[in-house]
Order: structure tokens, then C-alpha cells, then sequence
């Protein structure tokens, strides 16, 4: 083997090895790297009450109710399960019935999940607005299939 | 396959004198396309159905974004090339492109910073897309870093290559990390399986993108032949050639 070869080789091992670790390091840590929680994963049972979590998925339609004050209720959904979540405070502007959004809170005793902050997740669609109109989606279309629980499978 | 040519444009004379001619046109047709795209994003693109005038930002931050990733990319392959054949021009390709691969990481991080603000609710925060993209930035530090512990250019830029090839196996955890974990980040407008079969984009906001695109790729084009000039004028400075060349210029 020239010594061309073996620095060929030398390289080749290095990016193999440094991608297989890196493989092997971001599956054992899969949900360590999610930013939020789904629904499922917090009725099933894998957040304990009062531990703080982000919670993320669809601001169900029709469940937006408010309250006193900045007191705000909501169901929040993934493909699979609902919660019901309470907020007090300022919303981002593109909260609305059908958005998805990440919550970060603490499931309570009574089973509802109490948010201390709630951030808009947007999608990766740009429509013009008449465009939008044309197609009657001017409340948007995000799908749950966005929110990846790791407890129950997905079927959007 | 032929490879002369690629022979003749890695002796540093011959490419210094094509990055000469190329350099100013890549520089003109970049400022003329940016310039473009940045009238035609401000002005002609409708705002968008949801985001009103805040998405305009997207002609700045995902080029910059975009680019951030393929310099490493190519930073990689000349790390590759440089380490394997000892090609003097890679090496130097190596080291002149960190700074500006740092730049374009800089400013996709803020413009990314300033749209999550209004859209998301705040500036920053830690999902997998965000954190793995500040990564990358510091790999651009570590490599800028590396380069200037050394006394010895050619064994600086080695150490640079090693660097840049273990840290490419970060580009698609930056790439696909809106598709393997949950994060606030959405996914992919212009390149996902999805986005190929229905477009994500009303076209009359997607060409001014491509077309800022285009000119922030040759923007970087521009930078990196007269970064890569520089460096060979000063590693090169005694040899014959650069004397000739500077007393053309005078």
C-alpha cells in the first residue's frame, strides 16, 4: 500500500467512525433530543406531575375559551391523544385555533396541563393571501404528523 | 477522464491569475442578483397568509443558512483533498474558507434570532435545529482557532482538514434535524421529498429566494478566490512568480 493509500484510508476511517458514533450517540439519545413532549406521551404517563415539560401540538378548533383576566384554555393535540391546557399571559401573535404550538408547563393533579409560556410553531409553508383564500386555508394547515410522540405510533 | 486541467489550475501562478479574472464578475453578478432579490422580496413578494411582512427575512436567512452548511461541506472535501493528495491549494482552500463559512453561520444565527422573536415568541431557544446550527459555529471558530496555533502554515492547515472532516458529520444532523426530533424550527420549504411534489412556496415569493440564492452562493464564490489570492501572495511571497505578478502591477 502506497502512502497515499493508507492517508486514503486514514480518512475514510475517521469520517466512517466519527458518523457511526454519532449515529449510535443521537438514536440512544432520540428523546433527550426532542424539543417537546406530545400529548401521548404525557397521557401515557411518561412525565410525572408537577416536573416541568414542553408540551407541543395542535391547538384543537373549537377549544379556545378565555377567562378572567389573561386566562386562556385550550386543548392541545397530536394525532393520537388530547390534553387540556390553561395559560395565563400574553399569547404570540400567531396563536389561533388549528396553529401548532409548544407550551412549557407542568402536568397538575386534576390532569390538565398548566403553562407558565407558550411559543407559536410555524410551518414551512409561504402562501400569498389571496392564494390562501383561493384555497380556503387562511387558518392554516398544519398536520399533526409534525408532532412525533415516542409512545404510540403516528397515523396521521 | 482527463484530469490536466485540474493539474494545471492546482499549480498556485495559473490559479492565482484565473481567481484574478473570475473574482470581479462572480463579485459584480452577486451584487447585482442580491440587489435584485432584495428589491423583489421587499416590494414585489405579496406577505405572506400567516406571517404578514415578517417572513421577508427569509431572503436573507436561509441563503446564509443554506450556504453555512455547503462551505462546510466544501471545506470538508478540500480537508479530504488536502490531507490525501498534500495539495497545496486545498490546504489553502481549507483555511480561507472558515472565516467566511463563520459569517454566513453569524448571520443566519441572527436573522434567525430576529424572526423567531416575533413569529415564535422568543429569540432563542434550545431544540435541535438551533443548537446543532451554534455548533457548527463553533466549528468554524475551532478551525479559525486551529489555523493560528501553529508556526507552520502547511502543518496548521492539516490540523485545520482533520478538524473540518470529523466535524462534517454535523452538517446533516443540522440538515435533518427537523425531521428526526421535535422542534420549534419547521421543516424544509425548498428541499424535502414533499416540497419536490408540491411546492411549499406561491412562486411569486420563491424566485426572489432562488435568485438571493443564487447571488449569496456567488458572494461566497467572490470571497473565496480573493481570500485564497491573499493567502497565496503571502505563503508564496518569495517565489518567482509573485514578484512577477507585482511588478505587473506597478
Amino acid at each position: 500500500m502506497t502512502k497515499r493509500q493508507s492517508r486514503m484510508l486514514a480518512v475514510a476511517a475517521l469520517v466512517l467512525g466519527v458518523g457511526l458514533a454519532a449515529a449510535f450517540g443521537v438514536t440512544a439519545f432520540r428523546k433527550n433530543m426532542m424539543y417537546f413532549q406530545t400529548p401521548s406521551d404525557l397521557v401515557a404517563g411518561k412525565s410525572p406531575v408537577g416536573a416541568k415539560v414542553r408540551l407541543g401540538g395542535l391547538v384543537e378548533r373549537g377549544s379556545v375559551s378565555r377567562g378572567e383576566g389573561l386566562l386562556v384554555r385550550f386543548r392541545l393535540a397530536d394525532c393520537v391523544k388530547v390534553i387540556a391546557v390553561r395559560y395565563e399571559g400574553i399569547l404570540p401573535d400567531l396563536f389561533r385555533e388549528g396553529q401548532g404550538i409548544v407550551a412549557t408547563g407542568a402536568l397538575a393533579a386534576d390532569g390538565q396541563f398548566v403553562a407558565d409560556e407558550v411559543l407559536a410553531k410555524h410551518d414551512e409553508n409561504y402562501i400569498s393571501p389571496d392564494l390562501a383564500a383561493s384555497l380556503k386555508e387562511q387558518g392554516g394547515k398544519h398536520s399533526c404528523g409534525e408532532f412525533k410522540n415516542t409512545t404510540a405510533t403516528v397515523t396521521p | 477522464m482527463n484530469w490536466t486541467w485540474f493539474h494545471r489550475l492546482g499549480s498556485p501562478p495559473t490559479f492565482f491569475r484565473f481567481a484574478e479574472k473570475l473574482a470581479p464578475w462572480l463579485a459584480a453578478l452577486a451584487l447585482l442578483l442580491i440587489g435584485l432579490a432584495g428589491y423583489a422580496g421587499l416590494f414585489l413578494a405579496p406577505p405572506d397568509y400567516q406571517q404578514g411582512d415578517a417572513f421577508r427575512i427569509i431572503y436573507v436567512h436561509v441563503p446564509t443558512a443554506a450556504i453555512s452548511l455547503s462551505i462546510y461541506v466544501l471545506m470538508a472535501v478540500a480537508g479530504a483533498v488536502a490531507l490525501i493528495w498534500r495539495m497545496k491549494l486545498a490546504e489553502i482552500a481549507v483555511v480561507s474558507a472558515a472565516p467566511i463559512g463563520a459569517s454566513f453561520t453569524a448571520v443566519a444565527l441572527i436573522t434567525g434570532m430576529l424572526w423567531g422573536k416575533p413569529m415564535w415568541g422568543a429569540y432563542w431557544v434550545w431544540d435541535a435545529r438551533l443548537t446543532s446550527e451554534l455548533v457548527l459555529f463553533f466549528l468554524y471558530i475551532g478551525v479559525i482557532a486551529l489555523n493560528s496555533a501553529f508556526n507552520d502554515p502547511r502543518a496548521a492547515a492539516r490540523a485545520c482538514a482533520w478538524l473540518a472532516l470529523v466535524g462534517v458529520v454535523n452538517v446533516p444532523i443540522v440538515k435533518y434535524s427537523v425531521e428526526w426530533w421535535n422542534s420549534l424550527h419547521q421543516g424544509s420549504t425548498l428541499l424535502s421529498v414533499q416540497a419536490i411534489q408540491k411546492p411549499k412556496m406561491s412562486f411569486d415569493m420563491l424566485w426572489p429566494l432562488l435568485m438571493s440564492l443564487a447571488g449569496f452562493y456567488l458572494l461566497f464564490g467572490a470571497a473565496l478566490l480573493r481570500r485564497m489570492q491573499n493567502l497565496l501572495l503571502e505563503r508564496e511571497r518569495r517565489a518567482r512568480w509573485v514578484q512577477d505578478w507585482l511588478g505587473e502591477q506597478n
